[in-house]
């Protein structure tokens, strides 16, 4: 049988984890070709739709990276997008999908190697997870 | 004299009025309504019956009465505007009254959140205020809040509870000074730990002159341990124990500490009746009775006058 | 406003076990404000929905609508093109929006997503709390503006119990006595001395006492 490759979305705030995900890149470091970046302008933009919707089209996993406490760029961004992914793993877990698909990250631009450490650790994770209980249902419904 | 209650009568002498306290049991037992009543006879003018205490089922207080009435005691009928509305209410009264029992006490009612009936919903068709302008209505003109004639109406004499202790403590007089607008005849406090800010508060009782005309009767419950007085302290809201009281009962050792309770008990009634305008005492022994009997004879308050 | 809060998943996906096709609708009135039943949550519902069914294997067709006023007929009449095509609707609005779907659609079943709570205000960001009854004989004009049949645990109209505690109520730390409130009020506005006045038992045929109300505008009718 061969290995489960999870599909990764990452939406990556574009004072922090977007530079770092750069930064690791010029500095060489590995992580995992699994994760799929999207620039956002501050983690506080991102809904708790987009992490849904990430999830319906079948993403395995879902990162919402944003600035180190404190640092965010306008000012409380980042505290929202822990209350919504906080919320939404409640959520998930009402409908019968693992909470840990959905995480919450912080970081500054600076931290290539964080970045790099981290997706490679989530996406390890969610390896052992195996994959979106969604698309497994959805793809014995297409079988049947 | 407004009744033929025992109780106004006592209280009209000029006597210090003695009340005791009987919650009904939880079941029906009878025999258990007459044992606790039978420890408190001779000893007190009349006995408060509750009515479904801290939100928890009990036989009716109306039911506890009658049997108080049938060993010729004389019942303080309690009724809290939680559990009816006001057609079981006044249909209530004339029940009472046509049994005999001619003194109540009009509450609001511990919210069911603190009982075993959380779920219930709470009436409060009418509050504690309203309901004693109804008992008077019902007293004094004859009608039924709807405005009907009652045949042979009942004539209660009114009682209501007062708590000095609870916050804003500045509303506290003049929440009494409510209650007499609205036609109480006596009331019985919470009980009383902190003389000091009882002191305080009928200090603003006879400023405005209420201690003529409402009878008010001192609560009074003895603690059986420190742990009792931590946890009234602590978790029962509106009732003020100071520290030093807490520390006193902790102070003697485990097999005294209800020697102690009693003690302290009768030293707050000594000092309590030195007060103006105290007209009485109600000793609420929780659970307790057969030490009522101690406490009033100690207490100098025996034998009870005979009206 | 009208408050809600989204009922558990559990509760709504046993509702609709066995629809393959249901008609997802909110309403942009009080459910949006309080971010219970408009279109964001309707979305958000709708993939939950989605991503369960997928989860079992089934297939399940969200279809989503948002109606201007869902307790107004005029705008429910927007899901008559779709109403055969589905077979349940499941409504995100209060139950008054519940009900006029019911009523204009009789062979479609309606199932609420929504607990209806209270009518409330808004105490801050994701923070609504109770203010009014309905009661139909509004006194607020005795009790310095602070509804105490809503805000007081026990309805009491001449208050405070003995159980108000540094201006809490009795049944809990997290909820303000309602006649500390008044009390306060009353002092800010100088009329102390109205407290005093006895609030007579309250005629309740104003309020649910008399059966389900009616307003009739002869003007507007």
């Amino acid at each position: 049988m061969e290995q489960f490759e999870p599909t990764i979305v990452a939406f990556c705030c574009h004072y922090c984890a977007y530079t770092a995900a750069d930064m690791a890149g010029s500095m060489r470091l590995v992580y995992p070709p699994n994760v799929k970046i999207i620039r956002v302008p501050c983690s506080g933009k991102v809904d708790t739709l987009h992490i849904m919707k990430a999830l319906e089209k079948g993403a395995d996993g879902v990162l919402v990276a944003g600035c180190l406490e404190g640092d965010c760029h306008f000012k409380t961004g980042n505290v929202k997008a822990l209350q919504r992914v906080t919320y939404l793993q409640g959520y998930l877990e009402e409908i019968g999908i693992e909470a840990e698909r959905v995480q919450m990250v912080t970081m500054s631009a600076g931290m290539g190697g964080r970045f790099a450490r981290i997706t490679t650790e989530f996406t390890e994770k969610i390896r052992e997870l195996g994959p979106n209980p969604v698309n497994a249902g959805g793809s014995r419904l297409a079988a049947s | 004299m407004k009744t033929e209650s025992v109780l106004e009568k006592v209280l009209a002498s000029g006597e210090l009025a003695v009340t005791g306290e009987c919650g009904p049991p939880r079941g029906a037992l009878p025999e258990v309504v007459q044992e606790k009543a039978a420890m408190l006879k001779g000893y007190v003018d009349a006995v408060n019956v509750t009515d479904n205490q801290t939100a928890m089922v009990r036989m009716s207080s109306f039911a506890a009465s009658v049997f108080l009435r049938q060993m010729d005691l004389h019942p303080v009928f309690q009724m809290v505007t939680r559990d009816r509305n006001r057609l079981a209410i006044q249909g209530d009264i004339i029940g009472a009254y046509s049994h005999g029992i001619n003194t109540m006490l009009c509450l609001s009612g511990d919210h069911p959140k603190f009982g075993d009936h959380a779920m219930a919903a709470n009436v409060h068709d009418l509050d504690s205020l309203q309901l004693i302008q109804t008992v008077r209505g019902m007293r004094d003109e004859g009608l039924f809040q709807g405005g009907a004639e009652i045949k042979n109406p009942p004539k209660m004499f009114i009682g209501a509870a007062a708590n000095p202790f609870a916050d804003p403590f500045e509303l506290r007089v003049a929440r009494l000074a409510k209650k007499v607008k609205a036609g109480v005849d006596f009331v019985q406090t919470q009980c009383i730990y902190n003389i000091d800010k009882f002191e305080t508060w009928m200090e603003g009782v006879r400023e405005r002159g209420l201690h003529e005309q409402v009878y008010i009767m001192a609560g009074v419950t003895p603690m059986k341990s420190a742990g009792m007085a931590r946890y009234m302290k602590n978790r029962v809201p509106g009732i003020d124990v100071p520290d030093e009281m807490v520390k006193r009962m902790a102070g003697v050792p485990k097999d005294k500490q209800a020697q102690e309770g009693i003690d302290i008990c009768i030293e707050s009634i000594e000092r309590l009746r030195q007060i103006e305008g105290v007209s009485g005492f109600h000793i609420m022994a929780i659970e307790w009775e057969e030490k009522v009997p101690e406490i009033v004879k100690r207490a100098g308050l025996y034998p009870r006058p005979q009206v | 406003m009208i408050t809600a809060e989204r009922k558990p998943m559990d509760e709504i996906m046993g509702m609709i076990d066995g629809c393959g096709r249901i008609l997802l609708v909110g309403c942009n009135e009080c459910v949006t404000v309080c971010a219970a039943g408009g279109r964001k949550e309707v979305a958000l519902l709708a993939a939950g929905l989605q991503m369960a069914s997928m989860k079992k294997g089934r297939a399940l067709d969200v279809r989503e609508m948002t109606l201007e006023r869902q307790c107004d007929p005029e705008y429910v009449e927007e899901l008559a093109p779709h109403i055969d095509q589905v077979d349940a609707v499941v409504s995100m609005a209060c139950g008054c929006g519940v009900q006029e779907v019911a009523r204009r659609f009789k062979k479609t079943p309606v199932y609420p997503a929504l607990n209806t709570k209270f009518m409330g205000a808004s105490e801050g960001p994701g923070i609504w709390a109770e203010r009014c009854q309905g009661c139909g004989d509004c006194l607020l004009g005795l009790t310095g503006g602070i509804c105490p049949i809503a805000r007081c645990a026990k309805r009491l109209m001449n208050g405070p119990c003995g159980g108000s505690t540094n201006g809490k109520c009795e049944i809990g730390n997290d909820v303000d006595c309602a006649w500390h409130l008044i009390w306060e009020r009353m002092k800010e506005l100088g009329i102390e001395d109205r407290y005093e006045d006895v609030i007579a038992a309250k005629d309740w045929r104003t309020g649910r006492g008399n059966g389900p109300r009616k307003i009739l505008r002869e003007d507007l009718a």
